[in-house]
């Protein structure tokens, strides 16, 4: 453990700051009212991991309904109502949202900023994001116009057309649901265009676009991404809303309208947003590999270049969602060499971790191991990705829980073990305090363990044959025993995450003390104080290299001397 | 503690140059908007020639001449305001700034006009065919970009009669009057593929 | 913490693999209960699982190559000793060695994607023989309609097919349309699946080389009961497909016996959505029920059809298939009788 008064510096005002005992309505106001970018990443992920657990409990009810065979624990109308759900609340209110929770809270103190360039465009597009989210939820009440049980969509997360028109989805339940990824839309482009503008031009001094930690790089082109795949999006809802409001024909196949186009426009949206959310899967593990390693990160032009060219990629490889959709040959073709290619830059990236692991000497802390689990999980995603991407196989595999078992090995192996990885890593600097070790462990062997139960198992029942959406199997598929496993996995996937919530709050209580440095780290953030001043830095840093607190712990080796 | 900064300062601080945040705000909203528009032009363009009944374009449509060049000479006369803001001619400003505000309601009333005339008298509505569908969704889209842009336009003329508009704030309104052209520069656009490609 | 802690586990997930990949695989050629992919019997399907195979093993060499590696840098170069604080070397990066990893995986990439596009075009392009049966499948929400344009005949939810073999090629075209919302024809066994979209025709073959039974289902969600919107390919021998079609051809069986259910298809709602060739019904809305003793299921594949499941299916077909778009008629004891009887002649 580093000393923990080292890195401080000029950095921070050690006065004690004033404690006054609030109200509870004087501490709602201040956090509903706040423009602080901690405070505003601070809910940004309260908001994601009540997400995640109401995502969580739905996909546990829909894992009881698929254990066994012809079950009716769940009605069908409800099963196709929960996934929708389960789908659409993991991608836009709990992935996002933990997107711009960690890079709200972080890339100012890692770019030594005071806040970010937009404080109150940060709460309305925050705010935003939450009323859309309500809004969403809002359908299980007001989908048929508030009487009865409800109304939520049930025409899952992608929504294709013409299942969506007035005729085959009649209520408001579609309605909500294109309303509110408008709305969260909105949100995401405020925020992404807050991060590019913070990025860009709030840098301390001396921190030149190549000595931007990663993160902050990773956050730049993620957000730089969304600007041109968020749109899309609301566009096409936008579209949809306009069909199903005031009579329009964009996606009525009986008026001369295209069912395809609507598949394009979402899924030109749809693939790059997979690259959106494991965009800060990376960035953390661009933070955490290097730090418990004790190496810089290798090959870090390479790193950048590699990010920058996947989200360039991944705007051209959309229709590989679409190869059973009866495109010509040719456009098929097209698609698979686009999407392969997404490969070299992937692979240019688990090299390069690997490169910074080789010859370190890694410390296997919670983060770690959860950082450690993404690596092998995100090989074993893209590897199943190169499968999905030869389109021949794909029309076997499409829609099969082949497919929901790759992107879930993306979306869970991949993105929530960084993140968790992530709270870990950042846990002791917005509280002060350590999350138990102890308890890590649990959560990290019992949320492995199921994942790879429940997952690895359903790359199989894809390949006997059995489709994604269907609530309800017959016995003689001989899909059930496999199914039961899965289940059984997901229920300790279920546990590990109740062991994660409390040790967030029982850590917040009776956590050992952290320190403003507890792990030894190299960017900026680790320099103030944990938790960090409403100002973030008294005097506004100055920096030489990428790794500014190394240059400072080791004076006789500072990293300026190589760049 | 001494307040020595982190690391020594090696570089002169003076040659230490950031992007204005507005203006990379605002090309960032630029290049987003330019996908919504992007996906509906594309739709419009698609959809040219596929509506199973009537109304045609060829039939209903008029080449909006006069409202074109009104909202196309607007950016010029806003790159005059702005020009003027430099030298600090606040009146010069002023004066060229309502004539944007004024271009830019005369093109919206001429759209108006258009709209009207198509419903009442040629009886095309959104919900009649694929073409008015998207015609009405593109057109309109550009036409509410166009009534974002004069509600910006007018706080800044209200600001500028009240006297509060100095020349320490060419940097905002420069930003807005980028916003002001990217709404001229997309109605090329939304012209050339309406009412020249879609004719 | 010690050696093991990553062995264990992978050792139980190497043998689980072998397991489960033994499970995917059939022994056995023809028809199986269980669709896997890895048990074609028709040429798309057993081109896609030779490429499968293929691919499988690259990915799978990859992925002992950077799995091992990863292992191996966890293994090896764990922090030993907690007591010794000092930094490993710092190495920032070397041009030579990443070059060489974007060399590599460029190669492989273009391995794959040769490979694939061959397979592309030899099955989408795939020249139609003058010999070839064609089919309009028509997508409903929850059910299949089969037309035999050549043939004239309509059927629903199973559909027939001649045995093709290799000395007596005897394929299948299928020209997919939907009459709502979008499907999604996937039989594993015999293709790849091939998107049923309502303004969009689409064109997909197979060859089956087994006779026999063969199961799959729509692979798009499509509404309420897209779970229960089976598919069953009969794989007839070339005599039980001329007598399936002979019989198919034939208008709807006249028993004066149940002529009283008859009446009752007739006066009530009925015949708005079915047909039955030979009588005044001629909807178009539900399956053709010229022949439907001659199916071996009611509801889409999801019931087996007999006397007791047709009565339950008119009187309520929600208690079978819930969201079913069939309403039920209301009939009394005696009417559902009557008409059962009379169903239950169409042979």
């Amino acid at each position: 453990m580093a000393d923990q008064t080292f890195p401080i510096g000029g950095t921070l005002d050690l006065t004690p700051p004033r404690v006054a005992k609030k109200t509870f309505l004087e501490w709602m106001h201040e956090w509903v009212t706040t423009v602080d970018h901690k405070r505003i990443g601070l809910l940004y992920i309260w908001f994601s991991i009540i997400f995640l657990l109401v995502g969580g409990a739905e996909a546990l009810a829909l894992r009881i309904q698929l254990a066994t065979p012809d079950s009716h624990f769940l009605s069908p109308d409800t099963y196709n109502r929960l996934f929708t759900m389960h789908g659409t609340t993991m991608v836009f209110l709990m992935g996002m949202p933990f997107l711009f929770g960690f890079a709200n809270y972080i890339v100012p103190l890692q770019i030594g900023a005071r806040d970010m360039a937009f404080p109150r465009l940060n709460a309305f597009s925050f705010w935003l994001t939450a009323f859309g989210g309500a809004m969403l939820y809002y359908s299980f009440i007001g989908g048929s116009g508030l009487y009865g049980v409800g109304n939520a969509p049930d025409v899952t997360w992608w929504a294709y057309a013409p299942l969506t028109s007035r005729a085959f989805s009649p209520g408001h339940g579609v309605d909500y649901w294109a309303l509110s990824l408008i709305v969260t839309g909105i949100g995401t482009l405020g925020g992404a265009i807050n991060i590019i503008a913070t990025v860009l031009g709030m840098r301390c001094k001396g921190m030149t676009l190549l000595r931007m930690p990663l993160f902050a790089w990773l956050m730049l082109v993620v957000s730089g991404l969304l600007l041109i795949t968020i749109t899309p999006l609301t566009a096409a809802q936008v579209m949809l809303t306009i069909d199903r409001y005031l009579g329009g024909h964009f996606f009525d196949t009986q008026a001369g309208g295209s069912a395809v186009v609507w598949m394009h426009f979402f899924w030109i949206f749809g693939h790059p947003e997979v690259y959106v959310l494991v965009f800060p899967a990376f960035a953390i593990a661009n933070e955490v590999i290097p730090v418990f390693s004790r190496k810089p990160i290798f090959g870090y032009p390479a790193m950048v270049a590699a990010s920058v060219g996947i989200a360039f990629i991944s705007l051209g490889v959309w229709a590989h969602h679409m190869f059973t959709v009866g495109m010509t040959s040719v456009d098929n073709t097209f698609f698979v060499l686009s999407t392969e290619l997404v490969g070299v830059p992937t692979g240019i990236k688990i090299f390069n971790w690997l490169a910074t692991m080789w010859g370190g000497k890694i410390r296997f802390k919670v983060p770690m191991l959860f950082l450690t689990a993404f690596l092998f999980q995100f090989l074993i995603a893209g590897l199943t990705g190169i499968i999905l991407s030869i389109a021949p196989f794909d029309w076997q595999l499409h829609n099969s829980y082949f497919v929901i078992a790759h992107f879930h090995y993306m979306l869970v192996g991949a993105i929530v073990f960084a993140i968790f990885g992530g709270f870990y890593y950042w846990y002791p600097k917005v509280t002060g305090r350590m999350m138990s070790e102890k308890l890590g462990h649990w959560h990290f062997w019992l949320f492995l363990i199921g994942f790879h139960v429940t997952f690895d198992t359903m790359h199989f029942v894809g390949l006997m044959g059995m489709p994604r959406s269907i609530y309800n199997y017959d016995p003689s598929r001989g899909w059930g025993h496999l199914n039961m496993i899965i289940s059984l996995g997901g229920a300790v996937q279920g546990i590990a995450v109740l062991i994660f919530a409390f040790n967030l709050i029982w850590s917040y209580y009776k956590g050992k003390e952290a320190g403003n440095d507890p792990w030894d780290a190299w960017t900026l953030e680790w320099s103030t104080s944990s938790p960090p001043p409403v100002y973030n830095y008294a005097v506004e840093p100055e920096v030489r290299s990428r790794r500014p607190l190394w240059d400072l712990k080791h004076p006789e080796d500072p990293d300026w001397s190589y760049e | 503690m001494s307040a020595t900064t982190i690391v020594p300062n090696a570089a002169p601080a003076d040659e230490w140059h950031l992007p204005s945040r507005g203006r990379v705000a605002m090309f960032s909203l630029i290049i987003g908007e330019s996908a919504i528009f992007t996906i509906f032009v594309v739709a419009y363009i698609f959809y040219i020639g596929k509506s199973l009944y009537g109304p045609t374009p060829k039939q209903v449509l008029e080449i909006p001449v006069f409202g074109t060049i009104c909202l196309l000479s607007s950016s010029f006369v806003i790159w005059l305001a702005e020009r003027a803001l430099e030298r600090n001619k606040i009146k010069l400003f002023g004066a060229f700034w309502a004539l944007t505000l004024a271009l830019g309601v005369i093109f919206l009333i001429d759209t108006g006009f258009e709209w009207h005339t198509l419903i009442y008298e040629k009886g095309l509505t959104i919900s009649t065919n694929l073409f008015g569908t998207t015609f009405y969704s593109l057109v309109g889209l550009h036409a509410t970009h166009v009534l974002f842009g004069i509600i910006g336009l007018s706080t800044v003329l209200i600001f500028t009669l009240l006297g509060k508009v100095r020349e320490e704030h060419c940097e905002r309104i420069q930003v807005l009057a980028l916003y002001w052209h990217f709404v001229d520069a997309v109605w090329v656009v939304v012209f050339t593929v309406v009412y020249i490609l879609g004719r | 913490m010690n050696r093991e802690w990553l062995r264990a586990p992978r050792r139980a997930a190497i043998a689980t693999l072998s397991l489960l990949l033994f499970s995917c695989r059939a022994f056995a050629a023809g028809p199986q209960a269980t669709p896997s992919i890895f048990a074609p019997a028709s040429t798309p399907a057993t081109d896609i699982s030779h490429l499968a195979y293929f691919v499988l093993s690259v990915v799978a060499g990859i992925f002992i190559v950077v799995g091992g590696l990863l292992t191996y840098v966890v293994i090896r170069y764990r922090d030993r000793d907690a007591k010794d604080r000092r930094e490993p070397a710092q190495i920032y990066g070397s041009n030579q060695i990443e070059l060489a990893w974007t060399v590599i995986p460029i190669l492989i990439v273009v391995v794959l994607f040769l490979t694939t596009a061959r397979m592309i075009f030899a099955i989408q392009d795939a020249p139609k023989p003058p010999s070839a049966l064609n089919v309009t499948v028509v997508g409903h929400q929850f059910w299949w309609e089969f037309r035999y344009p050549k043939l004239g005949i309509v059927t629903a939810n199973e559909l027939h097919v001649p045995l093709s073999s290799d000395k007596d090629p005897r394929p299948t075209y299928l020209k997919l349309l939907s009459a709502d919302v979008v499907h999604s024809f996937w039989v594993p066994q015999l293709a790849g699946k091939t998107d049923v979209i309502p303004n969009h025709s689409n064109l997909t073959w197979i060859d089956p080389k087994h006779p026999g039974l063969y199961v799959g289902q729509c692979a798009q969600f499509c509404g309420v009961q897209h779970a229960k919107m089976l598919l069953r390919v009969y794989v007839d021998t070339p005599e039980q497909f001329a007598a399936w079609v002979k019989n198919e051809q034939k208008p709807g069986v006249q028993d004066p016996s149940v002529a009283a259910g008859r009446r009752i298809f007739e006066t009530e709602a009925c015949m708005n959505c079915h047909t039955i060739r030979g009588t005044a019904a001629t909807g178009r809305f539900g399956p053709d029920l010229t022949h439907l003793m001659s199916r071996d299921t009611i509801a889409s594949g999801a019931v087996p059809l007999n006397r007791q499941t047709l009565r339950q299916w008119i009187e309520e077909p929600d208690s079978m298939k819930p969201g079913v778009l069939m309403p039920a008629m209301k009939l009394n004891d005696q009417q559902l009788d009557e008409l059962t009887d009379y169903l239950m002649t169409l042979k």
